[in-house]
């Protein structure tokens, strides 16, 4: 075990000095179309594109890596891995700890999804831990239902555990378009800043880069071409 | 995989479930089980070795060996475990990291912990940003082994160290009449005789070892049960292969590799008690002689 260790150190540590540049990008792969695992095995959606992208014009070496939505951030902080791009969405809360670069994706509408169009938005509602959708919902009043994954409050509505779940209207319109099971509930909720990558605030070399990355994606439309191609024609560009 | 993988919504029925179980999602989910195996063959041996050191220094007559014997077990016991696994393997990350920032960084006046972030330079990163994913994967699986050493380590130890105090003090009583040293009564007498009545602890630590192996995600290592989630999920028409929610198919198939697990164990489990039990002057060893004598008779 020990020379386990050495030896990855070792080869690590010669591995070299001259690839420094290398950014880990930190995501959930849970969040389709944001974020998924494709069938290969690999990180994909349209995060993916547009890190990988962002990466190419800011010329920098990146690396996907998978962390689990609830210890997301911390694992930022410790350096596991240098951004976050993962849906998160931009709120003072969230600037208190990390750092975010501008926004590459508008402030996106919230919606409730229920088994009927009448569902109690006041009753049980489930929503993602950590999310400002879970916020939201502690805060309207209703009772506020947190799993650590989109899937699982998806589950807690058709089981019945609760009455409507409420997150990204992107990233539940697919269970209402294919499962016929499900229906929008309510009015949608305008939620946030957009989306932007998180960073540690001691990052401001990489954030003054993907910034500049991001700036250009949005003059030159490539950003508003991905947005049409994961999120439908009728979806916010800038 | 197939060549006829290659537009999986043409496929139907066998020949999509096919082209389904062979995708390069699945490969990783077969692989995350030999990750598993592989933790338990590493873990167990490891374990059962802190175990001894822990027993053998709680028994020690050197006193801070003693102390220290006996504080890692307590410590070990009584703190939850996954407070244990959350904290060993950053503490050992981020305490090899600050090793190496101070001396194989430049010297600088930025605090390493500021801010609640952890900052080393690039060349202090372990592994680097820049080496292969395969090492940021062995380096986890790493911590995770230490980690999960410690942890069963203690409980090992005192396991042994009760099967040691169980041995009868007549047997070592005889071994010190014959003139044998402290140190001989503990390596002829004492250990050979402790593991039948070590073993019956060891087999439930054992089996505990097995289940707790789901544990492994939270330390980042992408294990069995990370897998069968992610599978199983529902998956929308942006997946080649799009289906509704499987997951409790996957946990079926989790049960039974869990359950074929147990049974594995169990019966090489009584194969060692019975070995163990020969020629022992306990209860299992005497009904052993009194049966081969039966039959010799």
């Amino acid at each position: 075990m020990k020379t386990l260790i050495l030896t990855a150190s070792a080869l690590a540590f010669s591995a070299g000095f001259a690839m420094a540049d290398t950014i880990r990008m930190g995501t959930e792969g849970a969040y389709p179309p944001y974020n998924f695992i494709d069938d290969k095995g690999e990180v994909a959606g349209f995060e993916r594109e547009v890190g990988d992208e962002l990466c190419k014009r800011a010329e920098l070496t990146c690396e996907w890596v998978t962390n689990e939505w609830d210890s997301i951030i911390p694992n930022l902080l410790s350096g596991n891995y240098d951004t976050i791009i993962a849906g998160m969405s931009i709120t003072d809360e969230r600037m208190e700890t990390i750092d975010f670069t501008q926004n590459y994706f508008p402030p996106a509408a919230s919606a409730y999804m229920a088994l009927s169009a009448e569902a109690d938005l006041m009753g049980v509602v489930a929503a993602q831990t950590g999310t400002i959708q879970a916020d939201y919902v502690a805060k309207s009043g209703a009772t506020l239902l947190e799993f650590a994954t989109l899937d699982d409050t998806v589950a807690a509505v058709k089981n019945g555990e609760a009455d409507a779940v409420f997150a990204d209207k992107d990233a539940l319109a697919p269970f209402v378009t294919d499962g016929g099971e499900f229906v929008w509930s309510g009015d949608d909720v305008p939620l946030g800043g957009g989306i932007g990558v998180g960073l540690r605030k001691s990052d401001t070399e990489l954030k003054d880069k993907l910034n500049a990355a991001i700036t250009s994606m949005k003059e030159d439309g490539s950003i508003n071409a991905l947005i049409t191609k994961y999120f439908g024609e009728e979806a916010k560009t800038f | 995989m197939f060549a006829s993988c290659a537009d999986p919504s043409q496929l139907e029925g066998l020949a999509w479930l096919m082209c389904y179980l062979t995708t390069g999602k699945h490969m990783l989910f077969y692989g995350s089980f030999f990750v598993v195996l592989l933790l338990m063959v590493i873990t167990a041996p490891v374990a059962l070795l802190f175990g001894f050191g822990g027993a053998l220094a709680a028994r020690s007559r050197v006193a801070p060996l003693r102390w220290f014997g006996k504080g890692y077990t307590a410590m070990v016991r009584g703190v939850p475990d996954i407070v244990f696994f959350l904290f060993v393997p950053i503490a050992l990350d981020q305490g090899l990291e600050y090793l190496r920032h101070l001396w194989a960084c430049p010297p600088s006046d930025a605090p390493v912990w500021s801010n609640n972030e952890f900052n080393v330079c690039a060349a202090a990163k372990l592994p680097l940003s820049s080496s292969p994913q395969i090492w940021h994967e062995a380096y986890g699986f790493t911590l995770a082994v230490i980690a999960f050493a410690i942890v069963f380590g203690a409980f090992a130890a005192n396991v042994l160290y009760g099967a040691m105090q169980a041995v009868p003090r007549a047997q070592l009583e005889t071994a010190e009449a014959y003139g044998m040293t402290h140190r001989q009564v503990t390596r002829r007498i004492l250990i050979p005789q402790m593991w039948t009545y070590a073993l019956p602890g060891l087999s439930n630590l054992w089996m505990i070892l097995i289940k707790a192996t789901p544990l492994l995600f939270l330390l980042g290592v992408e294990d069995i049960v990370y897998w069968a989630r992610e599978l199983g999920s529902t998956k929308s028409a942006i997946y080649d292969y799009p289906h509704p929610d499987w997951r409790v198919w996957y946990f079926l198939g989790l049960l039974a590799f869990y359950l074929g697990m147990t049974k594995l164990s169990e019966s090489v489990l009584s194969r060692i008690t019975a070995r163990l039990s020969r020629g022992q002057a306990t209860m299992a060893g005497e009904a052993q002689r009194k049966q081969a004598g039966g039959a010799g008779a």
